[in-house]
């Protein structure tokens, strides 16, 4: 399938603005210490998020995971909210309160980025299934870490989405470490898509550095799913070219490996498929560049000069009406 | 005697047990050639090999479900949860299996198992990674709940935890990890469970704490005695569940006011139940209404507010005059 130039385009800018805007958290949470430690970074993977919301519609729900960043940007979610939230400030997409692990955007459609780990997937499920339930054509996405699938919450999922034929898409996020441990050393499956036979339902393997590949899978399982015809599980391969997260050393991760891959990187890789085209000058290029430079330092501003939440603040939301 | 951190203290008594005794074996995520995300099971598994040091994959039904069999098998598993915030997967496991196995065989059967939590906040982190909801295993008929406040009372307690018949759920303040060292001996030492400590002595108020909270309590109690010469006197709990409800109890008869210091959330909190015994066991003897010094009723703020959740010195000393002024 041929992926429209507009969409490449779109993809390239949500891959360069995840950078940029990750590269500023690392300065600014490992370097400055101005946003506390726990800082987990989707560098390197950032073509799995820009493929698979290039291929939804802005009514489709994502469920995501501790590794959100990239998925929230790519589906839309303003960068100034993220930062100022990231920050702890009040005019964060969540006043404040949930930090860099637990964003939720409503504008987007994303309810729910959880940091337990497996924790989002039967959530998905139940998403899908109140789609199906009130006919709309909308399509739930859940995000979730190789890791993830070791978790009981995945078969539950898988199995009930596929009994029930739901409108959803399992897209695990091979980044071939769960935590310290590597992809061989949990589980005896060759690829995550291998256990899509189990429930059953479609199992794809795409390349997660290329963003197109990743669009062009999600597109089709998209349009099986919002056509009644169930889920699919999408696994994309990839590579975490940080550590699990930013005060991780990463000692467990051969130095070529994490070289070879930073060769592999999914924006570079994706720029010069364009400009070879001819779909992107150099000019065009370093534009894009300079904008999401751009975007980030707005963002990076708007959160500094952002206020904290008031403590009284930290006592309402907890039911409908205040405590 | 070395000086030791809780974490150092912790793997110490790991390691001897394991040593000691060949049914000891540890299990959890990234434990082995990792040694666990606060580095509590650092070297074992080069000492006792990868049979009896587990690196599992991420399923924590799993592991407190499989410690369950080892157990029943009589393996002796001390499992370790990454933060107590994600423990919750394991929870149906102990409290429907593991909680229950030897009330429903009549004994026949029983579950020495260690299910190891770093839990609780002061490290700026984020909402699970910082939660501190021992009540849920307190409040657990057949579950111990054992929470050490130091490096060595960690040691000793464990040991305990190993050896003990019954499952114990075992919270470790990840604030006191690394924030202060003690001595502890090499030989062995335990502490019952079941136990509370007497930490300090006084006659005008009886303080009632356990875990990361019992630094700032203590530092409230010496502060009161420096600045106003109000001697508190000091109670460690160590076990949450089943409560030692003797020391404290006593010592209120003999003070008649008590301040309970806790960073859980308040409601139904560990804290709760202590006010009850004491309302059971020294009603008569009370001076004034017992008060709670504790967390909110809400999810623990982000970093930029952790610090006003947290119970400090100068919000147990307000306590503890309001008691004394009633
Ligand atoms: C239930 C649960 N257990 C443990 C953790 C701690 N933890 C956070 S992320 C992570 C690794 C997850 O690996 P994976 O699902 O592959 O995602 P990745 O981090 O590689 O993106 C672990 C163990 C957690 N957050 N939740």
């Amino acid at each position: 399938m041929k992926v429209p130039a507009e969409k490449k385009m779109e993809m390239l800018r949500s891959m360069l603005l995840t950078r940029a805007f990750e590269d500023a958290l690392q300065v600014l949470c490992q370097i400055q210490g101005k946003i506390p430690g726990m800082m987990i970074l989707c560098t390197g993977q950032e073509a799995v998020a820009s493929g698979v919301c290039a291929a939804l519609q802005n009514e489709d729900f994502i469920i995501s995971n501790h590794r959100s960043h990239g998925h929230l940007l790519a589906k839309g979610a303003d960068p100034k909210a993220l930062m100022a939230e990231i920050y702890g400030k009040r005019t964060g997409c969540n006043k404040g309160k949930s930090g860099t692990l637990h964003l939720a955007v409503p504008e987007v459609n994303a309810p729910c980025t959880t940091t337990v780990v497996g924790g989002g997937l039967p959530i998905s499920v139940g998403v899908a299934f109140a789609q199906k339930y009130r006919k709309e054509s909308a399509v739930t996405v859940c995000l979730f870490g190789d890791g993830a699938a070791d978790e009981g919450s995945f078969h539950e999922s898988l199995n009930l989405a596929s009994l029930w034929q739901l409108p959803v898409l399992f897209v695990c996020e091979n980044n071939l470490y769960a935590g310290a441990q590597r992809f061989e050393e949990h589980t005896r499956v060759k690829s995550i898509a291998d256990r899509a036979a189990g429930y059953p339902m479609p199992g794809v393997v795409v390349d997660g550095n290329d963003a197109p590949a990743v669009y062009t899978a999600t597109l089709r399982a998209r349009e099986t799913a919002a056509n009644g015809g169930g889920p699919t599980l999408l696994e994309c391969r990839t590579y975490r070219c940080r550590g699990h997260g930013e005060a991780d050393p990463q000692h467990y991760q051969p130095k070529e490996e994490i070289a070879l891959w930073k060769q592999r990187c999914p924006i570079l890789k994706l720029e010069k498929e364009m400009l070879q085209k001819g779909i992107l000058s150099a000019e065009e290029l370093e534009k894009l560049r300079e904008d999401s430079r751009k975007a980030v330092q707005e963002a990076v501003r708007f959160a500094e000069e952002s206020p904290w939440p008031d403590v009284a603040e930290a006592f309402q939301d907890v039911y409908v009406s205040d405590l | 005697m070395a000086k030791m951190t809780m974490v150092q203290a912790l793997n110490m008594a790991l390691a001897q047990e394991m040593e000691k005794d060949d049914r000891v074996v540890v299990l959890g995520e990234d434990v082995g050639v990792d040694g666990g995300v606060f580095r509590v099971t650092d070297g074992l598994i080069d000492r006792f090999g990868g049979e009896r040091v587990m690196d599992t994959p991420l399923a924590e039904s799993g592991i407190a479900g499989f410690s369950i069999g080892l157990a029943l098998y009589g393996l002796r598993p001390v499992c370790e949860m990454q933060f107590s915030g994600f423990s919750y997967y394991a929870m149906h496991q102990m409290e429907a299996h593991a909680a229950r196995l030897r009330w429903r065989s009549q004994g026949r059967f029983h579950v020495p198992m260690v299910l190891r939590c770093p839990y609780g906040g002061g490290v700026r982190a984020l909402e699970h990674h910082s939660e501190s909801r021992e009540a849920y295993w307190a409040h657990t008929p057949g579950l111990k709940m054992v929470i050490p406040s130091g490096p060595r009372n960690a040691r000793a307690l464990l040991v305990s935890a190993i050896r003990d018949p019954d499952p114990v759920v075992f919270y470790e303040p990840k604030a006191v990890y690394r924030a202060f060292r003690e001595e502890v001996p090499e030989e062995e030492e335990v502490f019952p469970i079941g136990r509370s400590q007497l930490v300090r002595g006084g006659k005008d108020v009886t303080l009632i704490s356990y875990g990361a909270t019992l630094r700032p309590t203590l530092e409230a109690a010496q502060t009161l005695h420096d600045r106003y010469g109000i001697e508190a006197e000091v109670i460690d709990l160590l076990t949450i569940s089943p409560l030692d409800d003797e020391l404290f109890s006593g010592s209120v008869r003999k003070t008649g006011r008590a301040v309970v210091v806790h960073e859980a959330p308040r409601s139904f909190g560990p804290g709760a139940e202590v006010v009850s015994r004491l309302v059971e066991k020294a009603f008569l003897y009370l001076e004034a209404p017992v008060k709670r010094v504790t967390g909110f009723d809400i999810v623990i703020p982000l970093y930029q507010r952790e610090q006003e959740y947290l119970p400090h010195a100068d919000r147990i000393m307000k306590a503890v005059r309001e008691t004394l002024d009633f």
